[in-house]
Order: structure tokens, then C-alpha cells, then sequence
């Protein structure tokens, strides 16, 4: 165990005792002293540890380690959070460091009441609680140093992990002050700083984790190694909610480092010394399987169905005018139907999990954005209390929404087969198995009949969408699906901002047995393309310039009008290009926050897009880290690009057709554009990063693909469309 | 028994000799920094050098990599003065991060080969690497700054 381990350990045992763990001190047998000879001499002979709150401690070795409840999956939580207690703690960044939150009910999400990373949220739901956890823990220094010197604390102020009395140039390290500090009382509603005052917020801050990511130190989950641990292999249903009928593991069995093959409720599992004798085991079982309900699902049926139910008349999410009146006036109607597939997140990082069970407890280690469901889910399978199952959050190697799961697939799974194998296990999915493993961005199918008036203004949008709930059947139903509409299958489409003065946006929701799961932006991932694909083709029915549109109709949004400007002006828009390029223009409003994006590309005579260039305007209030922020866009434009160029999952006798990266294809660096990202300088509050910059990519490509070779994209992906010249 | 000679440490490991040697550096090894992502030579997360050259650790059987030089990411330089680890931290490349010990183990490669590449050279010798966290744009940046530090200091 660590020194880290062992102190989280002590930590929340002490935590506990105190009924909340909000106040503690913690004495630890290491110390670093190297620069205490030139600070004042701390009171207490014995070195401690400052722990005002659950996210601080502050050693006596000056090193400030802020307790992230967040996971960080490449979205720059781990130094975007600790920026926020750093800037009101006052705090030397370079002494700042991070640490993976343990599972507790001090680490629940604000809002959401649980331990969990996701929805684009860390930014803005903890922007008031870590800059009060480092204003609080600032109070008590200074109160601590005040206590020493005897002085008033009001005289005292706090820089660059000091304390300072500005009248007799004394100065004390935080660290030297650990132990004093720990004996104060935490102060309430501490007044946090005026934002003009901000020293490290908004500035461009380098990542706290980068190094460990350079040089392979690192730790994601499939990297953890505990005493005594097998590695597992599962072969699992080929259909969803299939079953083992019998199996033949005697080949299996012959193969060296096979340790064991037991039936477990996914299916078989082979336990083995090592990921290759796993595999080639798992490749010999001879499984007989019971298909069960879904054997005869295909892509192709599917579709059909969709497209059926399209012209039908859904449950109402949101009604504006006399839609139906509106279109019997319109000058002109058009009409549009877009359809986009199941896609898997595809973290570069397959799922696995690491589980340790004992009769009493149960520790695991696993990359996942859902501790408390994770954790309770554990324990009602292995028989035991949360409060006896520990979580350790490791890195995650992407995350996308797949490990943030309410039905705890890979955590409940692994659990199942520790019990059955009754030594400490990692669970290793393949690329084929995760690619395989359902719980995708759901496949949808949106109808649109757009009206114009005589001058060529929108009058009437109506739009019908059609795709499986994410939310039913999980814990979210009760309070995010409203009379039948999951919130997630319309958001993007009847929050439309656009004044259109007939509207109407309505849906169904067919039963599938494709577990389905948020993906990188849930429900804006589909309607953002299809909302600004249709946009862009009522525009043009209109015979009006589809950025002029926008603008127009954007008159009470002014920060999706400000963004739309900034990136119809730094894309430029309207300027002339090369021969045989186009560019297009999409806005999207998702996770509170406004993101335009202009894309400039070409087709060739063999119908192979080229993206040249992607430009990207955002407004997600104040900025904590610009270049997250930008790193966030960037990625946010690839992933979106991927989706809308490459990637589909289709299945036939119920079974997925995609394995690998060869037929779930990525875009690679060759296709990756330049990218330019710019932020609207902001004073409202922070809103979400990691999402938003998804939902305008397709359309913004689709619709510059339109300009290019007057041919519209209504199918994703498009390398499957034909564009030949 | 196989002898294997990784960061210029000899070692005998005792594996099948069809192990693929991502699985050695990882299990057997304990040199965790090198990925798994695809296990068929798809996404370079498993790159590492192989006398001198980057090669998928994935499809690589460990007793063709007997009797030569096998470096990983742990290898290239643990106190992070490489070039490249050095331009990836003053850029911020990483994301999740997981691939990139693959990313840079080739990107090594065309530097050691090419002091002053061009997008295009970069595109070519990265295309076997995927990141799906988007850091395509930052990992052009840095290894044009990793050249120019490397050339700096030539």
C-alpha cells in the first residue's frame, strides 16, 4: 500500500468517527522538511497534516494535495478543480498536487446526489464548493499564523503559500502552519474573491497530470496489479440478452496458465495467469447459446421501422403556434429525413476492473465516472454493505459517457466473477468485447417539415425524432422522463433557440433490446446534426445565406448570436477559397453552453471528404483553464468528426458487425484538420466544455459538403454515402 | 527460458514464446506504460522500439524479440528530458492519456530519423496511432517544438 493509500485510508476512518469527516487532523510518519529552516518554526513538535475539508490537506512539507471527486478522463479535471481551491487558498501552484477522490457522500455530485462525472458538470457544479474549500482553508492559516504571532488575523494576508504580516515582513509557510491550522474551527461562508482579483482562474494553466503521461507512470485501471491476481477473459452472449445453454471448457482447460472457466450470469469466464492465456482459452470454448429474444434484430428492420413511425404523429415535447395551420400557409414546404446509427464509445483504454473480495470487504480499482452506483450495485452482488466496498478511481482512459453506467456492467460482472473465483481478479475486455458491448449512443431517425414565408423566412419546423430511451429502466426515469419523454431523446431539438414563430417537436420511443447509454453529448449528438442540417436546407429553400439566417433568427440569443459571429468572422465566412473547397456554418446550445463552428472542406472526384479546416467559437461562461477549454474543442472536433465521417455499429441476426478499429473506424492524425478555438470572454457563470463542442461538427460538415458538390448528408456516416462527382 | 534485453536491462523471462511482447513488458515486466488498445496492430497504443525502430507490441511474438535492444516509454527517459517529453508537457498534448506513450514511441522514431519533419512526414508516421481524445493538432505542435529543441541543442 502507499503513503497515499494509507493515508486516504486513515483519513476517511477518522472522517468517519467525527460524523462527516469535515474536521480532522492527521498526523503522518513522513515528512519533507527541506525548506524549513528559512520559515518560522512551526509550535507543535510534531509535523502534521492540515485537512480542513474533505477536498484539502496541506502536509508539513508545504505540499497543498486537493482531493478531486471528479474523474479525470483527458477533460483536465485533475488541475482544473484544484486551480479553483489553489486561487482562493492562495496557494504556490507549483506545490499543488491531485489526488482521486475515495467514495463518500462528501464527494456527491452537488446536484446529481451522487458520486459521478458526467453531463459536462465538474467546471460548473463544484465552481462555489472548491473555491470555498480553499477560502476556508485560508482562514484557518492565516488564523493559525494570527495564533503564533499574536497578532489580529485581519492584519495577516495569504500569498503564494504563505502567510504574511505585512507590517513586520513575517512570513510562514503553509506547511509550517499545518498543525496549528488544524486546531482552528472552520470558518463559515467564507466571502470568496472578487473575479478581478483572479490570479491563476483564466489563465492558460498547465496540466497537473501531463508528466505521469509522458512517461508511462501513469495508472489507468487495466494497468493495476494486486497480489495474487488472475486475469479474466469472459466470453459473452453474441446477442444481447442471450444465455449459455451448455459449454465445453476441456481444450480450454489444457492450455497453460488456465487457472479455471466458470459459468457466471454474462456468460463463461476464463481465469487465467495472464491476458494471453486467457485469450487463447477463451478462443477454444465451445459454448452452445441461447440467442433469446433479440436473434432477429438487423439494422435493416430497424430502420424500417423507424422510418414508419416517422410519419406518425408522436408524444408532443414541445408546441409553439399552429404548426399544422402554418404549414397549410406556408409559401413552400420541404420536407427531410436524417438518420444516424448506434455508435460505441470506443475508449482507446477496453473496460476492466480490478476486484479484491473477502468475506467482509471489497476493494476494487476501476476507471469509472460512477462511484456510488458502481459501488452499491458491488455490494448488493457480493453480499455486502456500501459502506464495506472501496472504490479506487483510477485514470480513465477515456470515458465518453461508457463508464458512467446505471446498470454497473463491467464493475457488477467482475464482482460476479470474484465470488465465483474466489481469488482477486482483473477483468479484461478485448477491443472486440468492448466494441461489442452494447450500451451505445442510441441509432435515431428525425423527419422534419420545414415551412417558408413569401420572403423566404422560416414559418414552420416540425420535427419528429425517433430512437430508444437512454434514461428508462434506470434510476434517472423518475426524474428526467416526463409524460413518456425522455428529456435526453429530445434535448437539442425542442429547446430549439431560433425564433420560428410555428413549432412543434415530438417523439417515439421504441422498445429495443440494444442496451443504449449517454455518448459524448446523448441527445445532442443526433439532434444537433439533424436541427442544423435541416436548418441549412430551409435556409437555402429560401434562397437566403444560411449565416444571415441564423443571425436573424438568433435576435433575442445573444450569446449564440456572439458566438456565431465570431466564428462566422474568424472562419471567413463569405471570403473567397480555393477552387473546389466550402465551407460550412452550424451552431449547437448544449450543457448551458453556445458553440458555433465553421468547416472548410473539399470532395474529390472519387468522393473522399477532406476536412481543411474546422473553426470553433465558444461561450461556456467563465473560464477556468483556457487551454482546457481549447484542448476540450479540439477533442470535441475530432470526436465529432469521427462519428460524422467514420464510425457505425449495425447489427444482423442480432448480432453487432463491428470487432476492431479496422471496421469501427477512428479518424487519424493524416485527417485531422486545423483547428482553431476561440473563447468569448465571459462573467456569467461556468457551463459545460466537455460535450458541447461535439453537436456542431456534422452539420457544420454536412452542410459545407452541401456547398462543395450541392449534394446533401443525411445519413451518417458519410464515408458510406456516395459523393462521387 | 528467453532472454531479453528492454532499457538496457537484461532479463530471462519464462513465457510462451508466442506471448505477444505487450504482454510480457506489462505482466511479466511490470512496464505498464506501453498500452494495450486493439491487440492487432490497429491503434499503436503498444508501440515500442525495436532496434531502433517502433514496432506493435501487440502482434510482436516476445521470442522474436529476443537478443535485441526493446525500449519503452519508461526507457526513452524516466526524468522526462527527452525532447519529446519535454514538448509534450510545454504543449499539454495528453488528454486520458492512454496513448500516448504510443503517440511519442513512434513519434522517437521519425525524429531520431528526420531532425526537421513536415505535417506531412508527421501525418505518415503517426497514421498507425490513434488518440481518441482529438490530440492530433497538439501532438503536430509538439514534435515540430521537440525538433527544434532537439536541433537546438545538436
Amino acid at each position: 500500500m502507499s503513503a497515499t493509500e494509507m493515508k486516504r485510508r486513515d483519513f476517511l476512518k477518522t472522517g468517519a468517527a467525527l460524523g462527516g469527516g469535515l474536521l480532522l487532523s492527521l498526523y503522518v510518519p513522513e515528512w519533507a522538511l527541506a525548506d524549513t529552516a528559512r520559515e518560522a518554526t512551526p509550535l507543535s513538535a510534531t509535523p502534521a497534516t492540515f485537512a480542513p475539508n474533505a477536498f484539502v490537506r496541506i502536509g508539513a512539507d508545504n505540499i497543498v494535495t486537493v482531493i478531486v471527486n471528479k474523474s479525470e478522463m483527458g477533460q483536465g479535471v485533475y488541475t482544473s478543480l484544484p486551480m479553483m481551491v489553489a486561487e482562493e487558498l492562495e496557494a504556490d501552484w507549483s506545490k499543488v498536487r491531485y489526488e482521486s477522490a475515495p467514495v463518500d457522500a462528501v464527494y456527491n455530485h452537488p446536484v446529481f446526489g451522487i458520486q459521478m462525472t458526467g453531463g459536462s458538470t465538474s467546471t460548473a457544479s463544484e465552481w462555489d464548493r472548491f473555491r470555498q474549500a480553499g477560502a476556508t482553508a485560508r482562514v484557518m492559516l492565516i488564523g493559525a499564523a494570527a495564533k503564533n504571532w499574536k497578532v489580529d488575523p485581519a492584519s495577516l494576508r495569504a500569498e503564494n503559500g504563505y502567510v504574511i504580516n505585512p507590517a513586520t515582513g513575517a512570513r510562514a509557510s503553509f506547511g509550517s502552519l499545518a498543525d496549528v491550522a488544524a486546531t482552528m474551527t472552520p470558518p463559515k461562508d467564507v466571502p470568496l474573491k472578487d473575479p478581478k482579483d483572479f490570479k491563476l482562474i483564466g489563465k492558460p494553466t498547465r496540466r497537473l497530470d501531463t508528466p505521469d503521461k509522458v512517461n508511462g507512470a501513469a495508472q489507468f485501471g487495466l494497468d493495476v496489479a494486486i497480489p495474487g491476481m488472475m486475469t479474466v477473459l469472459i466470453a459473452r452472449a453474441p446477442v444481447f440478452g442471450g444465455k449459455v445453454l451448455s459449454f465445453n471448457a476441456d481444450k480450454t482447460k489444457a492450455v497453460p496458465g488456465v487457472k479455471d472457466v466458470l459459468q457466471i450470469p454474462s456468460g463463461v469466464a476464463v481465469i487465467a495467469n495472464g491476458f494471453w492465456p486467457a485469450k487463447q482459452g477463451r478462443d477454444k470454448l465451445e459454448i452452445s447459446w441461447d440467442d433469446g429474444p433479440n436473434a432477429a434484430l438487423s439494422t435493416t428492420g430497424m430502420r424500417e421501422q423507424f422510418a414508419a413511425l416517422a410519419k406518425t404523429p408522436g408524444l408532443v415535447a414541445r408546441k409553439v403556434g399552429d404548426p399544422a395551420k402554418a404549414l397549410t400557409t406556408a409559401a413552400k414546404t420541404i420536407t427531410a429525413e436524417f438518420e444516424v446509427p448506434y455508435l460505441a464509445h470506443a475508449s482507446m483504454e477496453p473496460l476492466n476492473c480490478v476486484v479484491d473480495l473477502r468475506s467482509d470487504r471489497c476493494e476494487i480499482w476501476t476507471g469509472t465516472q460512477f462511484q456510488t452506483g458502481d459501488r452499491a450495485a458491488a455490494a448488493a452482488t457480493a453480499g455486502l454493505k456500501p459502506e464495506q466496498v472501496e472504490i479506487h478511481t483510477t485514470m480513465l482512459g477515456g470515458g465518453f459517457g461508457r463508464r458512467a453506467n446505471p446498470a454497473n456492467d463491467f464493475v457488477v460482472e467482475a464482482v460476479q466473477v470474484a465470488k465465483a473465483a474466489k481469488v482477486p481478479v482483473k477483468v479484461v475486455w478485448t477491443r472486440e468485447d468492448d466494441t461489442r458491448g452494447g450500451y451505445y449512443r442510441p441509432m435515431w431517425y428525425d423527419r422534419f417539415v420545414g415551412g417558408i414565408d413569401e420572403k423566404g423566412n422560416p414559418l414552420v419546423w416540425t420535427h419528429t425524432i425517433v430512437g430508444q430511451s437512454i434514461l428508462a429502466g434506470t434510476p434517472f426515469e423518475a426524474f428526467l422522463v416526463k409524460d413518456g419523454i425522455d428529456g435526453t431523446s429530445v434535448e437539442g431539438a425542442a429547446d430549439l433557440l431560433y425564433g420560428i414563430p410555428n413549432l412543434q417537436v415530438d417523439l417515439h420511443t421504441p422498445k429495443i433490446g440494444v442496451p443504449v447509454l449517454w455518448w459524448r453529448s446523448v441527445g445532442h449528438s443526433h439532434n444537433g446534426f439533424a436541427v442544423e442540417a435541416f436548418f441549412d436546407e430551409l435556409a437555402h429553400a429560401g434562397g437566403k445565406d444560411p449565416y444571415e439566417l441564423r443571425r436573424a433568427l438568433l435576435a433575442n440569443q445573444p450569446r449564440m448570436r456572439g458566438v456565431l459571429e465570431l466564428a462566422a468572422q474568424k472562419g471567413d465566412w463569405g471570403k473567397k477559397l480555393p477552387a473546389g473547397r466550402a465551407r460550412g456554418i452550424a451552431t449547437h446550445f448544449s450543457f448551458d453552453s453556445y458553440v458555433a463552428q465553421v468547416a472548410e472542406v473539399s470532395v474529390d472526384k472519387q468522393g473522399a471528404v477532406r476536412v481543411h479546416r474546422m473553426v470553433c467559437a465558444v461561450d461556456c461562461g467563465r473560464v477556468v483553464n483556457p487551454d482546457s477549454v481549447k484542448a476540450q474543442m479540439e477533442g470535441g472536433i475530432i470526436f465529432g468528426l469521427t462519428a460524422a465521417l467514420k464510425s457505425e455499429i449495425t447489427l444482423d441476426h442480432g448480432r453487432v458487425q463491428q470487432r476492431n478499429f479496422h471496421d469501427y473506424q477512428m479518424l487519424r492524425i493524416n485527417e485531422a484538420p486545423q483547428m482553431e478555438v476561440y473563447i468569448v470572454p465571459s462573467t456569467e457563470k461556468p457551463t459545460g466544455v466537455g460535450e458541447p463542442g461535439v453537436p456542431p461538427v456534422a452539420p457544420a460538415l454536412a452542410n459545407a459538403i452541401f456547398a462543395a458538390t450541392g449534394k446533401r448528408i443525411r445519413k451518417l456516416p458519410i464515408l458510406k454515402v456516395d459523393l462521387r462527382g | 527460458m528467453i532472454n531479453l534485453k528492454v532499457n538496457g536491462k537484461q532479463l530471462n523471462v519464462d513465457v510462451d514464446p508466442n506471448t505477444p511482447l505487450l504482454w510480457v513488458l506489462r505482466e511479466t515486466l511490470a512496464l505498464t506504460g506501453t498500452k494495450y488498445g486493439c491487440g492487432m496492430a490497429l491503434c499503436g497504443a503498444c508501440t515500442v522500439h525495436l532496434n531502433g525502430e517502433a514496432i506493435r507490441s501487440c502482434v510482436k511474438r516476445v521470442a522474436d524479440a529476443a537478443g535485441k535492444e526493446i525500449t519503452t516509454i519508461e526507457g526513452l527517459a524516466p526524468d522526462l528530458s527527452h525532447p519529446l517529453q519535454k514538448a509534450w508537457i510545454e504543449v499539454d498534448v495528453p488528454q486520458c492519456g492512454y496513448c500516448q506513450s504510443g503517440q511519442i514511441m513512434s513519434a522517437a522514431v521519425l525524429l531520431s530519423e528526420n531532425p526537421a519533419p513536415t505535417d506531412n512526414d508527421i501525418d505518415e508516421a503517426l497514421t498507425g496511432n490513434i488518440c481518441r481524445c482529438g490530440t492530433y493538432s497538439r501532438i503536430r505542435k509538439a514534435i515540430h517544438r521537440a525538433a527544434e529543441m532537439k536541433r537546438s541543442t545538436a
